[in-house]
């Protein structure tokens, strides 16, 4: 198809979203808005009565936020994975699907740092980390390993948003309001689409992508050392930083999977969004399935097989208090994508996108278990007479903040599929991209 | 040096000089060994006092108390550890019967709130077959600090004298340092602290007034230190487990008797707890052996609370054998 016939095309089926904005999508707002209010309520709660009101205690000092952080983090791996792997390797089912993981990528990476906040005593101190700074410490290698991705990130997002705004500040079929055509106009920066610019957009995108896996690949790594520095069992552990990596493409693509039957649902993308694209990403999710249970296993197989007393004492609290948080991760959660994705004949749409549900939440749970049970094993045992302090349970605060962390991301997802069509314009008209063969 | 780092260093003389000069008029050895009661003999009217060019002159005491009283350490003061010192602990487990005097004297020396224990008591039991004993656990004042390591804003740091403090005014509550260090050491202010707090100036020497949202731990009483007084919990323990002293003079005491520490450490077989973890601990401790009380003794006396926090860990024991 001729490109800008497949443009005009696309701006057609976008233009109802972009032009009206329906009733239910309000609705869906306002609830979500609501789920984050009430995220909000947790949040001044926590700010005014003290960290006493969350489950977190002296032995677990981080509790489900840490789980967020993490998991956040994680789902940012979406974009390096998509835009960055299969930008390199110039595979052109991923155009479609391109705009979608660039989002994740950014909005996630803005809400996960949050909950790291959120595990802050004093977080009007928080600019001390910018002060202050110790480089020994694994956090500050965070503070400059996340804001250099999030900036990278928002480059390469915006990079990739620069055609599109001006393909839509010169479209004529889409009504607009004035404000938004003005918005539009300048966030295109005067881009007309000569070959220089167009060479020079090309350029830098591949550049910021091939920076993108990089940084990625850090910041995670860096993320797993905040754990793997310790010397607590469980977290000991010299595989945790390709441990992490590995897990973070596994969550990512799963929400790949997920968001792309939503956006197919909703907008009704079923031309460009196919089940090749379904198949292509769930097979990508069975590769890292299985990398992400041979990781799991070597590193459970050595705490269990050695008869260290205290990884003996977490891997007993594993099988028995965590038991069945254990199962669902570590065997469901691998074990179901891949078969539901290995058997060619299960393989339909939406038994991928079930074995995504189940690998995403699998994987929270997953880092549930690396936390929580740590945290509860110290080397000297916990001798406590009031129950909360001797295991950890989170209380309302905690899981109202988290539902307001997934609500705001929903959110910001909704506002941006609503400025932009999900589905990248420019990305579409592929030929350029051919010409050019960037880095030859 | 500058005018202002020599009128400094100057004042700092006159400072120990009377300190030092009370601490003789108080009948005690001048020559550094610590003892608890510093200023209990000499606690009237007139003391003698060592004035600058030398002289010994007797003074009122409510104004050399007055000009004595050490300026608060601040935090670059509390950085810097006392000269030539490198102080170490030595705990006796062979005394240790959960008497809980070092904790209750700990809590309120350093006005904490009941769930903010900066020594620790554990009833362990290390195999099947081996007699449990009482654990008392301060923070041991690593030579290789896990917390040191891991503070991303520098608020915990460690002195040249072994002290390892908390800068509560700097920690902005990430509890990295909890998570980092593997004795459980550390503590966090969950709450507004319960324990009315006095009215003085911060100081990282003694992490008082507590704040919400900040970590805490065992300072080893560097106030007292400083004071050339013993850390609370040794002066207070009624069975004299607590040895505390200078690697440097190699000596300890636990107020009542002064020993060698190198020769101690010999006769009682002394070791560190989890040497294998390689933060070297500044907190020696000496075998359970040859106890002349039960250990159950030590579950007596207590509140209720007290009691069942060994629950668990009793029938644990219990199950193993
Ligand atoms: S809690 Fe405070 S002392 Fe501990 S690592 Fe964080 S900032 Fe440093």
């Amino acid at each position: 198809m001729n490109d800008i016939a497949q443009q005009d095309k696309l701006l057609a089926k976008f233009k109802p979203f972009l032009e009206t904005t329906s009733t239910r999508w309000y609705l869906i707002l306002l609830v979500l808005i609501l789920i984050f209010a009430w995220g909000i309520s947790g949040l001044v709660t926590q700010i005014t009565g003290g960290h006493i009101v969350t489950g977190m205690r002296d032995n677990v000092v981080w509790g489900v936020y840490i789980v967020n952080f993490i998991f956040f983090m994680g789902l940012s791996y979406a974009g390096a994975l998509v835009s960055g792997v299969l930008h390199l390797f110039n595979s052109e089912w991923r155009k479609p699907i391109i705009r979608m993981a660039e989002l994740v990528t950014v909005i996630s990476l803005m809400i996960g740092p949050f909950f790291i906040f959120l595990c802050i005593g004093r977080l009007d101190r928080l600019h001390y980390l910018f002060i202050h700074p110790r480089i020994q410490s694994p956090i500050s290698w965070d503070v400059i390993g996340i804001t250099t991705d999030l900036i990278g990130c928002f480059i390469y997002l915006y990079l990739s948003f620069i055609e599109d705004f001006a393909i839509l500040r010169d479209q004529k079929s889409i009504n607009l309001p004035k404000w938004r055509q003005k918005v539009y106009k300048f966030l295109a920066l005067g881009y007309t689409g000569t070959p220089k610019q167009k060479k020079i957009i090309h350029k830098s995108r591949t550049l910021m992508s091939a920076m993108i896996i990089a940084i990625a690949i850090i910041v995670y790594s860096v993320l797993a050392w905040i754990f793997g520095v310790t010397l607590q069992p469980g977290w000991d552990s010299t595989i945790f930083g390709p441990y992490f990596v590995i897990a973070a493409i596994f969550s990512g693509s799963g929400l790949m999977i997920i968001l792309m039957w939503i956006f197919r649902r909703i907008y009704h993308l079923e031309e460009f969004i196919t089940k090749k694209h379904f198949v292509n990403m769930g097979v990508l999710l069975l590769v890292v399935a299985a990398f992400y249970g041979y990781f799991t296993f070597c590193d459970y197989l050595t705490k269990w097989y050695g008869s260290v007393k205290i990884n003996a004492e977490l891997i007993d609290k594993l099988f028995t208090e965590f038991n069945w948080m254990f199962i669902f991760a570590n065997y469901f959660g691998i074990i179901i994508p891949i078969v539901i994705v290995g058997i060619p004949h299960l393989r339909t749409i939406r038994n991928i996108t079930i074995a995504a549900v189940i690998a995403v939440v699998a994987l929270w749970v997953n880092r549930y278990i690396i936390v929580i049970p740590t945290l509860e094993t110290p080397f000297l045992p916990i001798q406590e007479s009031r129950a909360d302090w001797l295991s950890y349970s989170p209380t309302w605060v905690e899981w109202s903040l988290t539902a307001g962390g997934v609500a705001i991301f929903i959110i910001l997802f909704k506002l941006a599929s609503k400025f932009l069509p999900i589905i990248s314009l420019s990305e579409m008209s592929g030929v350029d991209h051919r010409e050019l063969k960037i880095l030859e | 040096m500058s005018k202002k780092e020599e009128s400094k260093s100057r004042r700092k003389f006159l400072k120990t000089g009377i300190t030092a000069g009370i601490s003789a008029a108080a009948g005690l050895t001048g020559g550094g060994v610590m003892a608890n009661k510093a200023f209990a003999g000499g606690a009237f009217k007139k003391v003698k006092v060592l004035t600058t060019d030398g002289k010994v002159i007797e003074v009122d005491e409510a104004l050399v108390e007055a000009k004595a009283a050490p300026e608060t350490i601040g935090r670059k003061a509390s950085m810097v550890g006392l000269p030539d010192r490198k102080f170490v602990m030595v705990v006796d487990l062979a005394k240790c019967k959960n008497a809980r005097a070092c904790v209750d004297a700990c809590q309120e020396g350093h006005f904490l709130p009941k769930d903010h224990e900066w020594i620790k008591l554990f009833y362990l039991k290390d195999s099947p077959q081996t007699a449990p004993y009482w654990f008392p656990r301060p923070c041991f004042h690593c030579d290789n600090p896990m917390c040191v390591s891991v503070c991303p804003v520098g608020a915990t740091y460690k002195r040249t004298d072994g002290i390892v403090l908390v800068d509560t005014e700097r920690c902005i509550g990430c509890k990295f340092c909890m998570t980092g260090c593997p004795y459980s050491a550390r503590v966090f202010h969950w709450k507004e602290p319960d324990v009315e707090q006095p009215d003085v100036a911060y100081s990282p020497e003694t992490n008082v007034p507590a704040k919400e949202g900040t970590v805490g731990k065992c300072v080893w009483c560097a106030d007292n230190l400083r004071k050339n007084k013993l850390p609370r919990c040794v002066s207070a323990c009624p069975m004299g487990v607590i040895y505390f002293g200078d690697m440097v003079e190699d000596s300890v005491t636990n107020g009542t008797e002064t020993v060698r520490f190198s020769q101690l450490l010999e006769d009682r077989a002394g070791y560190r707890y989890r040497e294998e973890l390689g933060t070297h601990p500044g907190v020696y401790y000496l075998p359970p052996s040859n106890r002349s009380f039960t250990v159950e003794s030590g579950f007596e006396g207590h509140d209720e609370e007290i009691q069942k926090r060994y629950e668990q860990s009793v029938n644990k024991y219990k199950s193993k054998k």
